[in-house]
């Protein structure tokens, strides 16, 4: 069982108010992503859930119970860290064996859950290795052994792939994904990336400045962003905002069109523009339009055969059916 | 430095200070050496002429050499034992973010910028001078009879004196040690359920392992030849003689160059037996 609760949750360093008050339910089994632009609180929060830092007030409870007061080691969660945080005196079978060590369990017990875990793990071979030795991954998967060998209730997650290469990123990403599956547990997981959060939260918790933007499934964000924030935060490449009198055709302050949803011709469409620098992926084309009337740039992303030069003239249409439009106070209008 | 001409050319570069410290280390050795087998009395005739081994025979059969030897290694390993311990707990005391830091840090390290004769010369008179001394005014105090420090305890006396000097550095190298502690490495342990003591046990412990290497390896090099703290405290009364003042009195006191020669070439082989034992204690943990 794993259902955390935030209900009007504050956090404060001094005077300064980090995390104004916050309610949130992470229901049991969830994989929940927080994410947000650097310094948005999404790690003060993980923390405060963790209990490495006291609450200024409000309640956190763990399965219905209150945790507020509770020290880290006796709520039941397990954490990863952005550094790995492995210990670098101890092998890895010794990494993974320090929280069974410190409740006490037999050592019988303790290397039936050790083989285990480094089995699912593929960490067998490394197990009498220093973490020093380590590539990154394999240190990752230490620290994700050291965390399920506890059998937590929850799993926190502190950015952890952010000091990996793309292709190990991208290659942990779907092993933390399966390990959900697999373990069924809930997951929270801080991250900045908005990439992560879409491909692997069940709920994405939006955050700015300490504030909950919106919380939703990766889609329900994708396809209604509940205001301006949202909408430019996920998606890649970002959403494009363009206000003033295109803007008030559709009776909003703001529309977004996302770049995938422009339809690009090199012979008519609704607007028109200079083709900028194109990023040729193979199988997308991402172009730069300058010079609509729309505002500084347009973002495009069209099939990979398209062909256009810089300098040439390009018409765009944007669909009808997913423009998003936005009023005066930045809030989504339905 | 990667091409031969730059390699060359810095060897020729260093060549003047590799010489000149060469030349600093060979020339007294090889006088000691020299001296050690000549009979020189320079208040009694001087030089007069070859001895063979009889000096090393004469210091090591008198029976003042085994009591200094085991007094050196008294005082080294107390000094040692007290500066480890202690420079630790005042390390994480010191790490601990406090009012007037930057202040306490400076105080602490003080200590270190006394000159061994004046520090020595402040204890003995200030503090341990069995009438106007403040731990007799302290025994008083309590009612108890004042000890004539310097007498009745007088290695405890003298391992204090020079802990008391050298406990700023031990604290200094290992507060830079654990201030470089990876703090999500002390919340990991945390949430994996260690207590604070099993915390600095397992966790704070290992890391210093590399620094209180170091600072026993320094501490022992100067520690084996600590004179000014003998010399203006008990003048090696009272089982206070270690090996470095034992030298001194056989060239000094009794005039004696070659026999004190003699002694300093033990030394030599002394500090050397002690050296290769730490490196290969300690080596291991400088590795990995």
């Amino acid at each position: 069982m794993g259902r955390i609760t935030l209900d009007k949750v504050t956090k404060s360093f001094g005077e300064t108010q980090v995390i104004p008050p916050l309610d949130l339910t992470i229901e049991d089994g969830e994989f929940t992503v927080f994410v947000g632009p650097s310094g948005c609180g999404k790690s003060t929060l993980l923390r405060l859930i963790a209990g490495l830092e006291d609450i200024t007030s409000g309640q956190i409870r763990i399965d219905g119970n209150d945790a507020t007061n509770v020290p880290p080691a006796k709520r039941g969660l397990a954490m990863v860290f952005q550094s790995y945080a492995l210990y670098p005196h101890m092998s890895v079978r010794k990494n993974i064996a320090f929280p069974l060590r410190m409740a006490k369990l037999d050592k019988a017990a303790q290397d039936a859950k050790i083989e285990a875990a480094a089995a699912a793990l593929n960490l067998t071979d490394y197990l009498d290795r220093k973490p020093g030795q380590l590539s990154g991954g394999q240190r990752q998967r230490v620290a994700i052994g050291r965390a399920i060998v506890r059998e937590p209730s929850a799993f926190l997650f502190d950015e952890p792939l952010s000091n990996l290469d793309a292709a190990l990123r991208v290659g942990m990403r779907m092993e933390i994904s399966e390990l959900h599956k697999k373990l069924a547990t809930t997951m929270v997981y801080v991250t900045h990336d908005q990439v992560e959060a879409m491909t692997m939260a069940d709920k994405i918790v939006v955050l700015r400045a300490g504030h909950i933007e919106q919380v939703g499934s990766p889609l329900e964000l994708y396809k209604a962003p509940r205001n301006l924030f949202v909408a430019g935060f996920i998606g890649s490449p970002k959403m494009n905002l363009i206000d003033g009198p295109e803007a008030a055709k559709h009776d909003a302050h703001t529309i977004g069109v996302r770049p995938e949803h422009i339809a690009v011709s090199a012979s008519e469409g609704i607007w028109s523009g200079k083709v900028g620098v194109t990023e040729h992926l193979g199988s997308d084309t991402f172009l730069h339009v300058h010079g609509t009337g729309l505002g500084e740039m347009i973002t495009v992303r069209a099939g990979g055969e398209v062909d256009f030069k810089y300098g040439d003239t390009i018409y765009l249409t944007p669909r009808a059916d997913v423009i998003h439009r936005f009023g005066t106070d930045g809030l989504r209008i339905a | 430095m990667a091409t031969k001409a730059s390699r060359s050319a810095a060897r020729l570069m260093m060549a003047p200070a590799v010489i000149l410290l060469l030349g600093w280390m060979l020339v007294p050795l090889t006088m000691t050496l020299w001296f050690s087998f000549r009979k020189y009395l320079p208040l009694r005739g001087g030089d007069l002429g070859w001895a063979g081994f009889d000096n090393y025979t004469r210091f090591v059969t008198s029976s003042a050499f085994w009591p200094s030897v085991m007094a050196t290694l008294t005082v080294v390993g107390g000094v040692l034992i007290i500066t480890v311990c202690l420079g630790v707990l005042l390390a994480i005391l010191l790490d601990q973010p406090m009012w007037g830091q930057g202040v306490v840090r400076i105080l602490v390290i003080a200590p270190f910028f006394v000159m061994p004769t004046v520090s020595a010369l402040v204890w003995k008179n200030m503090f341990m001078d069995p009438t106007n001394g403040l731990f007799a005014h302290l025994f008083k105090f309590f009612g108890a009879e004042p000890i004539a420090w310097l007498s009745q305890a007088s290695m405890p006396s003298i391992i204090m004196i020079v802990s008391w000097q050298w406990l700023p550095f031990a604290t200094l190298i290992l507060l830079t040690a654990i201030q470089s502690l990876d703090s999500e490495q002390l919340e990991a342990s945390e949430i994996d359920g260690a207590p604070p003591l099993k915390r600095f046990w397992f966790i704070i412990l290992p890391h210093l392992g590399r620094a209180i290497t170091v600072v026993i390896l320094i501490q022992t090099i100067f520690l084996l030849s600590i004179f000014a703290e003998i010399f203006v405290t008990t003048g090696g009364a009272f089982g206070t003689k270690t090996l470095t003042y034992l030298i001194f009195q056989r060239v000094l006191e009794s005039q004696n160059i070659g026999l004190g020669s003699a002694g300093g070439v033990y030394a030599i082989i002394l500090a050397n037996i002690v050296a290769i034992f730490l490196m290969r204690i300690v080596g291991k943990n400088l590795d990995n």
